[in-house]
């Protein structure tokens, strides 16, 4: 992330949103909105100690609310750039008007509660989404007690948690008593392959980090037993296979065929309840910590910045790409490209080549003067064309426009944004909008040609 | 050793699906019913056991079992399933196949509960739990059993030895007479 | 205020106390029941499997009879009761031809006009907490109470609560005064008619019920289901031959619960039917005189 921010031909825009998108391939206008950091970004140093000195205390949303973070904070250790953001929702000079030791201390002078957001307006020859993917929230499970039970956390809770730089400084705890656990259950496919709750899909990822956790676990606190609750085991990458039996042989971590039903206190522990298909029976396992490896879904605003983007996505936001074997980075709408977790869950190898693979797709258009498309695009006879405009209301990629020839409103195709699928054509009342080559009149003679031979060879059976 | 015959294969599981609606070829045997079944433990076979039986066309292992019995309908399985497949209703089914069927059953002492209940509201439009308990106790041949309760009960005014009969007991016997078993084929 | 009533077989004998105290403090609160006239047992569990056409048929007579006698409301106690007269409802509504068929069997036609109830949607959507509240005449003084929903809120029809987090009991609880606790075993099976054709499975099951209310420390168990209460009261003396445990925790009916914060009668309330007796718990919370 450093370099990137300190490369001549990148230009980082942090605490930004598009907001809007217009024009077509190789010529988009996108509108992007800077959000006010109330820091000046060329005098800070990164120094902290507007940090270390700020009197308020906030959940830190990084550290999912298991630690707290300051007002004007920058939300890890190696965030770039290295320039904190004030939080005006909870910072006492924006909410009550006080305070301002910020700013009184900061030696280059950089806090400036002045600051605006700023719109601005720039030409990309080229889009590349790479918006990621949020977790599933458990608490829909009232069977397991996730937001209930202070012991049932999520995969990330504990990545947390076994991070030096964490909330926990790299201690694995329970967060009801802090206490250390010796058995932790783990329950797979939670959100994940469950048409009940809307996520029929594998979420790809959760059984490797799984058996990451449960090794790391292991090798950090040799005491533990860990207890994996499993459908199936996927594990399809290189090594992969390997990993998750070391995760079994020599990180002694029992892996039990079945879901789990119920989770319940006991005391100070929890009592999974759940099933070995494989033995055949109900089983119920006594944990001090349950890790829920929650499925991976599309962020909160995906649908909202695909409407900006005027990308299509699928039923559950996952943004859809143009073929699913032929073309998994492009999305259908030309010039735009598709990375990471925001098409699908994808692992970091999977991530990485598809961002490569979606960079030279977009060096592809940048690299030339002109783009060569495909003829078999709509176009609108303005001579007949009455104006009624229903053909951009159907169209499915927003091809096609409104425009005035011969003071007459008439209705326009963009061929950069065509796909060809006739929609228009098939919608048109005059006729007037056709694809290329098989325009309606092209159709009707070669249906008449055929009714032509049939009749001459005596195969058609008119009736009366 | 059961084979699996290439032609029958879909069978029972179609026949489930005719009967109850249900299409246990949606089960991916992730085990969640058998997670949180009450009875589990005493089940001779495994409600998600029993979905397997059924995808791979075992009728009599299912209709001899002593677990579609002893489903005490407590519809755990069927609201927490990840595939929304009713397994209460499935059991249901194949209680309803296991009679059909008449051959040996796995709880006898079940269905001989279940038949005295019936008879009590044919002939009474209403259960009489005395006589309820008492002829089942009989019919089992341990008139003795439960019989420690009795006194408490009696004491406590649980016992209504008299019980009831409503005004239309024609009628009811009219329903019971109109009523159809519905197995469908 | 009128509103139908359909106790069911079990509140006319083993569970009279719950017909009795639901009787009592509806009347307390100026609410006047009707019962179905010359209703008939609704089928429970067995007719359905051992005859289709005569389980809906059951209960949609006792439908038909409610309409006749002018009814639009019918509170049905007995969660079994109670799913099977919604379910049929909600069935016939959809199926025409099962009404039809209905209709045939029965020798009357069902409009559609019942509306079941079970006694926590109405105090909730017709009682309301707050005239609950002011009939109070005592409150349960920190009375600690766990309550056991059993499978109620899973049932086919019914739709009154969260299936795996149900708080209508506790809320109830609470706006009497007595401290509803939060405990594991809300929704576990007490077993259910196993209680007399394997009653060893039904021991297991109460008893791990027993033993969790008695991990909180709870006075006693609320409980809105006659099965569920016979299983958990009468078996108590099985389970001290079975486990050697002695809990001796009272197993009350919500209806009883309330009529003791309206400081109803001790018998009208059917107290003194209950196995394990209640009488010392309530005197030695305050509710009770001597």
């Amino acid at each position: 992330m450093t370099e990137s921010s300190h490369d001549e031909n990148i230009e980082l825009m942090t605490y930004a949103e598009v907001v809007d998108v217009k024009g077509f391939v190789g010529n988009f206008d996108v509108t992007i909105r800077k959000k006010p950091r109330y820091v000046d970004m060329t005098k800070c140093t990164g120094c902290g100690l507007c940090t270390e000195k700020c009197p308020t205390k906030v959940l830190s949303e990084w550290n999912l609310d298991m630690g707290m973070r300051k007002s004007i904070y920058k939300p890890f250790g190696q965030a770039v750039p290295n320039v904190p953001v004030i939080d005006t929702e909870h910072c006492l000079f924006f909410t009550k008007g006080r305070c301002k030791i910020c700013q009184k201390l900061c030696p280059a002078g950089a806090v400036d509660y002045e600051q605006k957001e700023e719109l601005v307006t720039k030409k990309f020859g080229a889009i590349i989404v790479a918006t990621g993917f949020t977790q599933f929230d458990p608490s829909v499970y009232g069977e397991y007690g996730a937001g209930k039970f202070k012991d049932v956390i999520t995969g990330l809770h504990l990545e947390r948690m076994l991070d030096t730089s964490g909330p926990t400084g790299g201690h694995v705890v329970r967060p009801s008593d802090q206490r250390e656990p010796k058995n932790i259950v783990f329950i797979q496919c939670v959100g994940s392959r469950d048409e009940s709750k809307g996520r029929p899909y594998c979420s790809r990822i959760c059984c490797m980090y799984t058996a990451k956790q449960a090794i790391l676990l292991k090798d950090h606190y040799p005491e533990t037993q860990s207890y994996i609750f499993y459908i199936d085991i996927r594990a399809a990458g290189k090594n992969y296979e390997e990993f998750v039996k070391r995760a079994q042989r020599e990180y002694g971590a029992i892996y039990i065929r079945g879901r789990v039903s119920k989770i319940y206190e006991k005391g100070n522990k929890l009592i999974v309840r759940g099933v070995d298909t494989l033995a055949g029976r109900q089983v119920e396992v006594e944990a001090d910590l349950v890790v829920l490896a929650t499925a991976v879904v599309p962020q909160p605003d995906a649908i909202e910045l695909a409407k900006i983007l005027n990308i299509p996505y699928d039923q559950y936001g996952f943004y859809s790409e143009a073929h699913p074997k032929l073309q998994p980075v492009e999305s259908v709408t030309k010039g735009i490209f598709l990375t990471g977790s925001c098409q699908f869950p994808k692992d970091i190898p999977d991530s990485v080549a598809t961002t490569g693979a979606a960079s030279v797709r977009a060096c592809e258009i940048l690299s030339k003067d002109e783009l060569i498309l495909d003829p078999k695009v709509a176009f609108v006879n303005s001579d007949i064309c009455s104006g009624c405009l229903n053909c951009v209301e159907v169209c499915p990629f927003n091809a096609i426009e409104s425009t005035q020839v011969n003071g007459k409103t008439v209705a326009q195709v963009i061929p950069t944004l065509c796909h060809g699928c006739g929609n228009c054509a098939s919608t048109c009342r005059t006729s007037a909008a056709n694809v290329q080559g098989f325009t309606d009149d092209q159709i009707y003679a070669q249906v008449a040609s055929v009714f032509e031979i049939l009749k001459k060879e005596n195969l058609l059976e008119l009736s009366e | 050793m059961s084979y699996l015959n290439s032609q029958d294969i879909h069978q029972f599981r179609n026949r489930i699906l005719s009967i109850s609606g249900e299409d246990a070829s949606k089960c991916i045997q992730c085990g969640k019913c058998t997670a949180g079944c009450p009875i589990s433990p005493e089940m001779d076979v495994q409600p998600n056991q029993i979905l397997r039986l059924i995808q791979v066309n075992d009728p009599d292992t299912l209709l001899r079992c002593s677990t579609i019995w002893i489903c005490a309908s407590c519809q755990t399985c069927s609201v927490r399933c990840p595939e929304e497949i009713d397994i209460a209703k499935i059991m249901d089914s194949i209680r309803k196949l296991a009679l059909e069927a008449k051959g040996p059953l796995g709880e006898e002492n079940v269905v001989k509960f279940d038949e005295i209940f019936l008879d009590s509201i044919r002939k009474r439009g209403r259960v009489h739990e005395l006589e309820l308990v008492m002829k089942y106790n009989l019919a089992l041949r341990r008139p003795f059993k439960d019989a420690q309760l009795g006194p408490v009960m009696f004491a406590r005014g649980k016992l209504g030895f008299l019980g009831h009969k409503i005004k239309e007991l024609g009628k009811i016997k009219e329903i019971f007479q109109n009523s159809k078993r519905l197995l469908k084929p | 205020m009128q509103v139908g009533y359909y106790p069911g077989c079990s509140l006319e004998s083993s569970a009279k106390e719950f017909d009795l105290s639901i009787r009592a403090i509806l009347r307390e609160m100026k609410i006047s029941l009707k019962d179905i006239p010359d209703w008939n047992c609704c089928g429970a569990s067995p007719a359905h499997y051992l005859n289709e056409e005569l389980a809906m048929a059951l209960p949609y007579r006792n439908l038909v009879k409610a309409e006749e006698a002018g009814l639009d409301q019918v509170i049905s106690p007995c969660p079994a009761c109670y799913s099977h007269l919604k379910h049929v409802h909600e069935e016939v509504l959809k199926q025409t031809h099962l009404a039809d068929r209905l209709g045939a069997i029965v020798g009357k036609k069902y409009g559609g006009g019942i509306v079941s109830k079970h006694l926590l949607d109405f105090i909730k959507q017709d009682i309301g907490f707050d005239r609950l509240k002011s009939s109070l005449k005592a409150p349960l003084s920190r009375l600690k109470v766990v309550s056991y929903y059993g499978c109620l809120t899973r049932l086919p029809g019914v739709h009154i609560d969260d299936m795996e987090n149900p708080t209508l009991m506790d809320e109830v609880v609470n706006a009497m005064g007595g401290e509803a606790l939060e405990w594991s075993h809300k929704t576990e099976c007490c077993g259910a008619s196993l209680s007399v054709s394997r009653t060893e499975i039904a021991l297991r099951l109460v008893n791990s019920i027993l033993e969790a209310a008695q991990d909180k420390s709870a006075d006693c168990i609320a409980v809105v289901c006659p099965l569920c209460q016979s299983n958990l009261d009468t078996r108590q003396g099985d389970i001290h031959k079975h486990y050697g445990k002695n809990y001796g925790i009272p197993i009350l009916y919500l209806s009883q619960l309330i009529g003791l914060a309206q400081k109803l009668d001790y018998s009208q309330l059917g107290l003194d039917r209950l196995v394990i007796p209640p009488k010392n718990l309530l005197i030695e919370k305050g509710i009770l005189e001597k």
